[in-house]
């Protein structure tokens, strides 16, 4: 295994929704390729019953009192959007055209 | 240069408390270095020239009404661009952050204007600080002062290039590989990754939760000490934050400043040396592991069998990390959007925005990250670098039986050559090749200057088990305390003139 096509890079691009070019694909693929071929060593290290780290010290759920608190301002946090309207982030098209 | 600006921070802030000089004199010191030198470092992407000054002379009213400050009230720093300030850019290095003025302030912001310290400005880094050169930077390379055509390192090569160009005493850091410890010994400093969880999260741009982690960069031992106590602690907001006292770092550091370590256990990890490190870097450290059993430590080697395997399992972990963190910048909430013509659709526009506003190096991780993360190859890659995780803490634990601390050199190679990496990803990610275990291990480690390899500065790597921040500290201090002894002066003394 370890080797990676253009194709499966292309697809890989589109669920991480990036418009990569034709260009960038033909460079991704050949360094993923390397990159992959590398990594993948991981599997010769025999570690059938090993636990997972998912994290290096343990961790619990932190709870906090369900309480109301003061949160940032509403104008303030729409200035930093790309878009906003009517005290509301503003999206893109996100519906078809109605048939 | 003036002196203010080659005094460490412990000095300046005895300084300003004992009202021999202003914070406002201090701050526009620093402030006239950086117009001077930053044309040739490019250290900082934004400076807060106003915000600094207001800063300082609250200091010094402070001071003038009898208030008792902090120990580094007044005392100048750069803080990397990763970490959000309310108010000032934050962009992480990214394009898809340019012009983004955050409505928050992170923990580790809030705790250093809260102690009095003069924020200059935020440095340069690698785009979301994937990168060991600062030339992932979507704002173009910082340089070494050692050299200006070689790299300060990376990440947070802007802190590192901008404290040991003495235009602050003091920067802020994040590692997740090695971000803090590489740029620290390829410019001559000290910095430390403390464990994880041992500093705050909360207002950190995200890049692998797992493993990032803030901490100190400076020119003495005892002034990252203070630095690490100012923010390090539990916060809240938070819930990786650890829950405990800080360690005493700062005693630590000034008990090793006594150049004593009798009887303390240190353990030389064989795995890394070998092919791919310089003789010069190996040298030095020769000459350190000689100059700590001077000092009266016990010295044994130690092996680390998975050590060797830290590299690939990093790579599937942070990329994997990071392609889910990423998600975020949706061109929805904050930063760039491209193409929204009300005729494209939502995805077309986050496709087109993630495209224009991500670098190569980025996107690379973000599509390595998305295939480990893939049915059908999660547990040959994500869930098996986990596995590899546990078999690298367990060599620490192994290791930490027998010695109370493990050393190995930071870096394999000294600061290498502007460009000479950029074309080859595993070329570059080999620079963390000694880092990278404390960091998937969550362990503190820290690097100290040890000498110099073709004029060029080489790190000492002390690393400590988990919550044991302080004997990093101590052990630093006493090599720092030591070189200086041997060589008449600190190793960055030695640094060209700018």
């Amino acid at each position: 295994m370890a080797s990676i096509s253009r194709e499966e890079v292309a697809h890989l691009a589109r669920l991480a929704r990036l418009a990569v070019t034709d260009a960038e694909l033909d460079v991704f693929a050949g360094q993923l390729d390397i990159i992959i071929g590398s990594v993948a060593r991981v599997g010769e290290v025999a570690a059938d019953d090993i636990p997972p780290t998912s994290h290096a010290l343990p961790v619990t759920n932190v709870l906090r009192p369900d309480e109301l608190r003061p949160s940032l301002a509403r104008d303030e946090v729409l200035a930093a959007a790309p878009a906003a309207e009517d005290g509301r982030f503003r999206v893109p098209r996100i519906l078809d055209d109605p048939e | 240069m003036t002196e203010l600006t080659t005094m460490d921070a412990a000095a300046l802030a005895v300084e300003i408390a004992a009202g021999r000089v202003s914070a406002v004199e201090v701050a526009l010191a620093h402030l006239d270095r950086i117009a001077a030198v930053d044309d040739k470092v490019h250290a900082f992407l934004h400076i807060d020239h106003d915000g600094a000054l207001a800063a300082a002379r609250a200091v010094d009213e402070r001071r003038a009404t009898g208030e008792e400050l902090g120990p580094l009230a007044g005392v100048p720093l750069a803080m990397k661009d990763v970490v959000v300030t309310r108010g000032l850019p934050s962009t992480s290095g990214s394009q898809i952050l340019r012009g983004w003025i955050p409505p928050y302030d992170a923990t580790v912001t809030r705790r250093v204007l809260d102690a009095g310290i003069v924020m200059l400005g935020k440095t340069n880094m690698d785009e979301f600080a994937m990168g060991s050169s600062t030339e992932n930077s979507a704002y173009g390379p910082s340089h070494n002062p050692w050299d200006l055509d070689r790299i300060p390192g990376g990440s947070s090569g802007g802190s590192s290039a901008a404290v040991s160009a003495y235009e602050a005493p003091l920067g802020i850091g994040t590692d997740t590989g090695g971000s803090i410890r590489q740029p620290a010994a390829v410019t001559g400093l000290v910095g430390h990754k403390p464990t994880y969880g041992g500093v705050s999260r909360y207002g950190l741009i995200a890049f692998s939760s797992s493993l990032d982690q803030a901490g100190p960069l400076s020119r003495t031992v005892l002034d990252a000490a203070l630095l690490h106590e100012v923010i390090g602690g539990h916060d809240p907001a938070d819930s990786t934050s650890i829950d405990a006292p800080v360690p005493a770092v700062v005693a630590a550091a000034r008990d090793g400043a006594r150049a004593d370590l009798s009887g303390l256990r240190i353990g030389v990890v064989q795995e890394l040396s070998g092919d791919g490190y310089e003789s010069g870097v190996l040298d030095r450290f020769s000459d350190a592991v000689r100059l700590l059993t001077e000092l009266g430590a016990t010295i044994t080697e130690v092996s680390c069998p998975h050590f060797g395997y830290a590299l690939p399992a990093y790579y599937l972990i942070a990329p994997s990390e990071c392609s889910s963190n990423l998600a975020r910048f949706d061109a929805v909430r904050y930063g760039l959007r491209v193409g929204d013509d009300g005729v494209r659709g939502l995805e077309e526009v986050m496709s087109l925005t993630r495209e224009a506003g991500f670098g190569a190096e980025v996107k690379r991780r973000i599509i390595l990250g998305t295939y480990a993360l893939s049915s059908g190859y999660y547990d040959a890659y994500y869930g098996q670098a986990q596995k590899v995780r546990t078999l690298i803490s367990r060599d620490f634990a192994a290791g930490f039986k027998t010695c109370d601390v493990l050393v190995s050199p930071t870096t394999p190679t000294v600061a290498f050559p502007l460009g000479a990496r950029v074309d080859d990803p595993m070329a570059m990610y080999a620079a963390d090749l000694c880092t990278l275990p404390a960091s998937l291990a969550g362990t503190p480690a820290i690097s100290v200057p040890c000498g110099l390899s073709e004029g060029l500065p080489v790190g000492l790597q002390v690393m400590a088990p988990a919550l044991a921040d302080d004997r990093c500290y101590r052990v630093a201090a006493a090599v720092e305390a030591a070189v200086a002894g041997r060589d008449g002066q600190p190793i960055l003394a030695a640094a060209p003139s700018l």
